[in-house]
Formats: structure tokens, sequence, C-alpha cells
């Protein structure tokens, strides 16, 4: 397999949108406004095939971000080593202009479970967390971006809010981060706070991407609402609204739609990047 | 504290109770919320597995696959993030369910969609130039052995697998009740399940073996057709060398 190497160092301050296969032919012909593509790395780490084919093509064309979900940076136990030398495979063949994992868990006893899980926000797991970081950015050889979780319940042991978490660990191991507005209104909703004062707090400055993505609604036991992040579906007004007043504290950044579940046709995504495209130019008007 | 140990009990195990320690963000217990990741990791493993098994969910149906791939996945979770190698012992499970005892054949079909994932996930290679095979004398010929496609998986069973694999997801002609051998190949990026003929297969795994052409052929059938296995392989690129 020849070498994909890309000669994008950054990813743009322009509409981005989470690859899928089915879009492949639609991209090349009419990206519209996307300016990028992010991809999840696990689907990337086969022998060959399609998968790898499309990557090497995209990559030639559009700067790349890849996105792990799989790597358990919160996890208990120490961050398993095969893991870790897939992933410096495919940066190494691919050089992409991002990487970037989640502040979650996945992994406990050698069983994958394919969600991410929460962290409680104590000393303990800033020190664990950031040395796991340490050693990602080590074994990759670069800067990583960090994603903010959705979640749905909270940990009484915590003693650490998230912006603040987030930030410490900013401090600590000097990686980047990745702003997920949808998650930050689904958290916000979920444990009632205010998500536009989550971005009041949040350390904009270490600002490598932001994410957006649709929701689902349901209630918990109480009657109170309960969202669920599902990227099945068009992000919300009110999620608009949110990146709004980020970009506008932050100035332009990569803003990426996600759409895993009942992936629409081409024209869908297009549209959700174009309504991106329109925040972004509002704030460079 | 909540370790992950006894946070991740609960999700594969509806039996087990909620941590205490979790709550709403309002001091009240967490309830349902802890569901939602319960939720997520049995949905996000059963999809992935309905999604691997085509020619199960199709010869089942949704909602008894459902029922099997619950099983499975709180036995088997997966032991990798790579959810592309998820469910290579499922054949195997459903060969063991007793519910599943009517339809012998299930198991084998369910290893036609494995061997599918495999392949499309397999190194790339390039078939040699048909005409480097014919521009060989007869003794060289027999002497040569074979260097076959990553992408090419040859599978044995004692019922018409391959035949009801097509059966289900393609349409076409009824199954009969025979042994049949598969083999997958993957002339560029999309998988082929091929139905062998008498003796292809014997043949086929003595030169997987590294055994000389003509020895191989020794193992074969009067009724092997030769012509047709090697136009099958030629077409789909199945040959990257011959030594």
């Amino acid at each position: 397999m020849p070498d994909a190497t890309q000669s994008f160092p950054h990813l743009p301050s322009a509409p981005g949108v989470g690859y899928k296969a089915q879009h492949f032919i639609d991209i090349l012909n009419d990206p519209g406004p996307v300016g990028w593509l992010e991809i999840h790395a696990e689907n990337y780490m086969g022998d060959g095939g399609r998968p790898l084919a499309q990557l090497r093509v995209l990559a030639d064309r559009f700067p790349i971000s890849v996105h792990g979900v799989g790597l358990s940076i919160g996890g208990e136990t120490r961050l398993d080593p095969d893991h870790l030398a897939r992933l410096k495979h495919l940066v190494g063949w691919l050089n992409p202009a991002s990487f970037s994992e989640h502040l979650a868990w996945s992994t406990h006893d050698s069983h994958f479970l394919n969600d991410l899980l929460p962290l409680p926000y104590t000393d303990a797991t800033l020190t664990r967390v950031a040395d796991h970081i340490d050693e990602v950015q080590e074994v990759l050889g670069r800067k990583m971006l960090l994603e903010n979780p959705s979640s749905y319940l909270a940990f009484d042991e915590s003693t650490y809010s998230e912006t603040d978490f987030l930030r410490e660990l900013v401090r600590r191991t000097g990686c980047g981060l990745l702003l997920d507005v949808n998650n930050v209104f689904v958290s916000a909703t979920n444990l009632d706070y205010s998500p536009h004062g989550y971005i009041d707090a949040y350390p904009l400055e270490a600002v490598g991407e932001i994410h957006l993505g649709g929701h689902d609604e349901d209630q918990d036991d109480h009657g109170a609402p309960l969202l669920i992040d599902s990227h099945g579906r068009e992000v919300v007004d009110p999620v608009w609204a949110l990146l709004d007043d980020t970009l506008a504290k932050s100035g332009p950044k990569p803003v990426l739609v996600e759409w895993d579940t009942d992936v629409p046709d081409w024209p869908v995504l297009a549209q959700e990047a174009r309504r991106a495209d329109t925040a972004l130019t509002r704030v460079l008007a | 504290m909540i370790s992950q140990d006894r946070f991740h009990a609960g999700l594969l195990n509806p039996e087990v109770a909620i941590p205490e320690g979790l709550s709403d963000g309002q001091n009240r217990p967490a309830g349902r919320r802890y569901g939602v990741y319960r939720n997520n990791v049995t949905v996000s493993l059963r999809d992935a597995l309905a999604e691997g098994f085509p020619s199960i969910v199709s010869l089942i149906g949704r909602e008894n696959f459902d029922h099997v791939a619950r099983a499975y996945l709180r036995q088997s979770p997966p032991t990798s993030p790579l959810m592309m190698h998820y469910g290579a012992e499922l054949p195997a499970f459903i060969g063991g369910l007793e519910q599943l005892k009517h339809l012998p054949y299930l198991a084998d079909v369910a290893r036609i969609d494995v061997a599918m994932r495999q392949s499309y996930h397999a190194a790339d290679s390039t078939g040699i130039d048909p005409t480097a095979l014919q521009a060989l004398d007869e003794e060289t010929l027999l002497q040569t052995r074979f260097t076959f496609a990553p992408s090419m998986i040859l599978l044995r069973s004692q019922w018409p697998a391959g035949s009801i694999w097509h059966y289900t997801l393609r349409g076409g002609d009824k199954p009969q009740g025979t042994a049949e051998d598969t083999l997958i190949l993957r002339a560029e990026f999309d998988p082929e399940p091929v139905v062998l003929g008498a003796g292809a297969a014997e043949v086929l795994m003595a030169l997987q073996n590294g055994t000389p052409f003509g020895t191989a052929l020794d193992a074969a059938p009067e009724t092997f057709d030769l012509g047709t296995l090697l136009s099958t392989l030629l077409t789909h690129h199945a040959i990257i060398d011959l030594t």
C-alpha cells in the first residue's frame, strides 16, 4: 500500500463532515462548502480493501481529521499497546491534519464496549488521563485534541467541573481540545446547567476543532428531559445558536457535522455543512 | 468511589443493580440514566452484528436475530476496538443453540458472512497476468507452486451453504441438499462467494499448502473440472504469484 501522506498541516476554519463510504462519489463530484473530512480511526485499521483505497484518494484532495473512538483514554488500566501501535501506523501512513480522541473509557477487562463511558472528575482521574494523553502524544509524535463527552448522569465523587477538568488537562499535557457543542447542549440539558455558561467557562483558546451533531429526546424517571447523543438527525436550532455564541468568542474554527446513524443522502448532509459555513461566514464578516 | 469494574458490571447484565453514587446532577439517583449506557452498549453491539451477518438476518428475521445477538454479546463482548472483526465466533455460537437446531446449515452460512467481511478488509494484491500461466510448458506447470490473494478464503460445508447464501440475499435457484464448498474471491474491492465444483476444494487446499500443481491435481476426482477452476481464479485475480 503506497503512503497516503498528506500535505495539509492543519484543518481549515471551514465546514467538514464525518466521512461515510456511501458519499465517496458525491464528495468527489461536488463537495459544496465542505473543506475537510473526518474519519473514525478504527474503520481504517484493516489490511487493505476499499476503505483504505478511498481514504488514499480523499487524502489527496481534503485535509483529513483522524478521530479515534476506541482508545479508552479514561480507562483505569494502561492503554492497549496493540491499539496504540495501530494508531501510530495509521497516523504515520496518512500524516493527517489532526488526531483526536474522547474524554471517556470504552474498554474494561479486555472487553470493548463500543460506547463512550463516563468518568468522575477527580484528582485521581486527572492524573491517569493526563498520563494517558502524554503517552498518546509521545507515541504519535504529535499533539492530540480531546473531546468533551455527552453526559447522562453525574458522579457524586466529582470535585472538578468538566471545564476546569479539561483546562487542567490542557495545562498538564499541552493537548488541544475538540469542543462538541452538541455534547455541551446534551450534558447541560441532562444535568440542568446553562450551556452558554459552560462555553463561558471553557478554555476556548485550546480549541482545535468543533463538533456538531443531532440528538434524540427522552425523559428520565422524573419526567425531566433526557437527551441522547445519537448522531442520527439534523442539528437542532439551540445547538446552532450555541455554535454562534462559541464562534463569536473563539473566532473561526474547523466545524464538523457528524451524522453516523440513519445516514442521509449527500444533499442533506451538505445542507448541514452549508449551515455551518453560514455560521463561520458570520464570524468573519 | 465507583470503580469501572462496578460501572461495567451492570452494562451487559440487567440483573445487576445500578451502582450508587451516580445522580441526575440534582442529587436524585441516576435511575434510568444509567440505563442509557446499558442500552447504548447493547444496541450498538447488536446492530454491528446485524450489519455483519446479513444472510442470517435474512434467513431467521431481524427479531429472531436480535435475540441471538443479545445472548451472544452478553457472553462474548468484543475483545478489540476493531469492530470489523466482531462476531467471528457467532457461527459456532449459532451452531450450539438448541432453538436453531432445526436449521443445521445456519452456522456454515454465517461463516460465509464472516469470511466476506475478512475478505473485504484483507490486504490488496495484484493477480498474475493469465498469459504467464499459458506460457509455461507442461512439465514446468506441473512443478509450479501457486500463491493466492490474501482476500481468497475457502469454506467447506456438508450443507449447500453457498447456494443458501446466494438464495437468501440475491435470489436465484432454490438450493439442493448437497454438501458444498464455497470460495470467497475479491477481484477488486467487492468479495464474492463462488460455489465450487467437485474436487476443487481438495486441489485448492493442496495448492494453499504449497504443493506443486501436478501433485495437487492427484488429489482430484475424475469429475474435477480444472478449466473452470483456473478461469474462476484468474478472472478474480486470485493467483498472485507462480514459483
